[in-house]
């Protein structure tokens, strides 16, 4: 049986000390700028935050991960170089990294820190982990949500680094770290800049009359619901459209619904994945504490030998709807 | 946990007139320590807010008569009741029932989740929201505890009272 470790989110330091003390093995965070894909106003940390979150997780047995997971511009690396050193520096436990550049300084620089290879990078095949491995020594790659349980299986049994898959939270497909429709709209790069729909661009409208609220990016409007159906993310890649062939509107990339594992937790640890990560560096410190927690004992559960009970965690789903995606089945849109 | 408050939050009151005026003024003090209080204790916050200081904010709790206005700006803070027919011009309104504002308040609630179940309208500028959102979730502890301590037993009777008084079950109806 595979380790299974709780890989859990952290915006702020209150946060990770909420993801901590919930029963995290890890959590991840990043600090205030471009060199994560969280780079959102008020969130995430300073070096001195940082470093006094290092120390708190490290007392208690707990790992922290410093996501590096944006693509420097051409020429414009010193950003990215000066958060390694720094989180080197204070003793993070790994780096998550999707740029090569990137994961070679660090290979070269801080040879003695873990390398963790983000979604960003997009490594679905067996080939392209190897690479990531044989150049920069990664140890753990954490898979694109676009792969069955079976073909998680048998990449496991194909790569020599550990696998980490997401099991709860946003569900956002595409070709992760290529995606550049924010770019088009706004002129912000979700994988430079580290922010998709920068809140900044975003403006939500509500016609009094008929209850009806507008998400609208840049002054596009990307969806519009009913007075009572429940909201999304603004992301344009869960936006509804209108098309010739479908003028009543529909979600032509992807709908608005979140990734639940939970009751494939045994599956995934028996096809071999050494770690579970949660999504959510820009939500609460109630929604840490509650998927944490709720996964931590299910996690106990499976490893001891019980049946998991999996609490409901609905209500803090996108759209208050759910999914196991591409896990369950590729048929899933 | 994240409770639901049902999918459709109720017209607004009319929140004018004497009653609200009354009504405002009876709070003013109150919400002048309130604030001072907590600015003083949580200085950290102000760092996450960022050019949003200065931003005037609406809070709007549904059930009440009145609105809240916050300019969180530390040389000069600003935290007032205001009749609706009185508003400034918000930078950013913040609307919702009064509990769930509460639990936001103190990370008891998840802010997306609440938005997601339209429990919760954001309107106006999307990143002052957001930077006051992540700013107050960085606060260790209750800030609607630490504000009724202040006035002591009385203080927590009432925070306690008026938690009881908006509850979902205590809604009429049972209206959620």
């Amino acid at each position: 049986m595979s380790l299974a470790e709780l890989i859990c989110p952290a915006g702020t330091p209150a946060a990770l000390r909420t993801a901590v003390d919930a029963g995290a093995d890890a959590v991840y965070c990043g600090f205030q700028d471009a060199t994560n894909a969280r780079n959102f106003p008020g969130l995430n940390f300073t070096p001195e935050e940082l470093e006094a979150a290092v120390a708190y997780a490290h007392a208690r047995g707990t790992k922290v991960l410093l996501a590096l997971n944006t693509y420097p511009p051409a020429g414009k690396v010193d950003l990215w170089r000066h958060a390694a050193d720094t989180g080197a520096r204070f003793g993070v436990d790994a780096f998550i990294v999707a740029d090569m550049g990137v994961a070679d300084y660090i290979a070269r620089t801080h040879p003695g820190v873990r390398l963790h290879l983000s979604v960003q990078a997009a490594a679905s095949s067996p080939e392209a982990i190897r690479y990531y491995v044989e150049n920069f020594g990664v140890k753990r790659v954490v898979l694109p949500r676009i792969l069955t349980i079976p073909e998680i299986r048998k990449i496991r049994q194909d790569i020599p680094c550990e696998i980490e898959t997401f099991i709860f939270g946003n569900h956002g497909l595409m070709v992760e770290g290529r995606c550049s429709l924010t770019n088009y709209l706004t002129g912000q790069s979700t994988n430079m800049d580290g922010v998709c729909s920068p809140a900044s661009d975003v403006e939500y409208i509500r016609d009094e009359a008929t209850g009806e609220m507008s998400s609208c990016l840049n002054g596009f409007t990307i969806d519009r619901f009913g007075p009572e159906e429940k909201a999304g993310y603004p992301t344009i890649c869960k936006g509804r459209y209108t098309a010739p062939h479908r003028p009543e509107g529909y979600y032509a990339f992807e709908e608005p619904v979140s990734l639940n594992l939970s009751r494939l937790l045994p599956e995934l640890i028996d096809a071999g994945v050494h770690a579970f990560k949660i999504e959510g560096r820009q939500r609460s410190k109630a929604y840490v504490r509650s998927v944490v927690s709720s996964f931590r004992r299910a996690v106990d559960d499976i490893r001891a030998g019980r049946t998991a009970n999996i609490e409901d965690l609905v209500a803090l789903t996108e759209g208050q709807k759910q999914t196991q995606g591409a896990f369950e089945t590729k048929k899933w849109r | 946990m994240t409770i639901d408050h049902g999918a459709v939050l109720p017209p607004r009151p009319p929140g004018a007139g004497a009653f609200a005026r009354l009504a405002a003024t009876l709070v003013q003090p109150i919400l002048g320590r309130v604030v001072r209080r907590v600015a003083a204790r949580h200085a950290s916050l102000f760092a996450r807010l960022g050019p949003h200081q200065g931003t005037d904010f609406v809070i709007d709790p549904v059930e009440f008569p009145f609105a809240l206005h916050l300019r969180p700006d530390p040389k000069a803070l600003l935290f007032r009741a205001v009749p609706r027919d009185a508003l400034p011009v918000a930078g950013a309104t913040i609307r919702g029932r009064f509990l769930m504002l509460l639990e936001l308040l103190d990370s008891e609630e998840d802010g997306d989740a609440a938005f997601f179940s339209r429990d919760l309208e954001i309107t106006g500028d999307t990143e002052a929201v957001v930077r006051l959102r992540n700013a107050l979730d960085d606060v260790d502890g209750s800030i609607a505890e630490e504000a009724a301590a202040m006035f002591g037993p009385p203080g927590r009777a009432i925070l306690g009272h008026l938690r009881r008084k908006y509850s979902d079950d205590a809604m009429p109806g049972g209206e959620r």
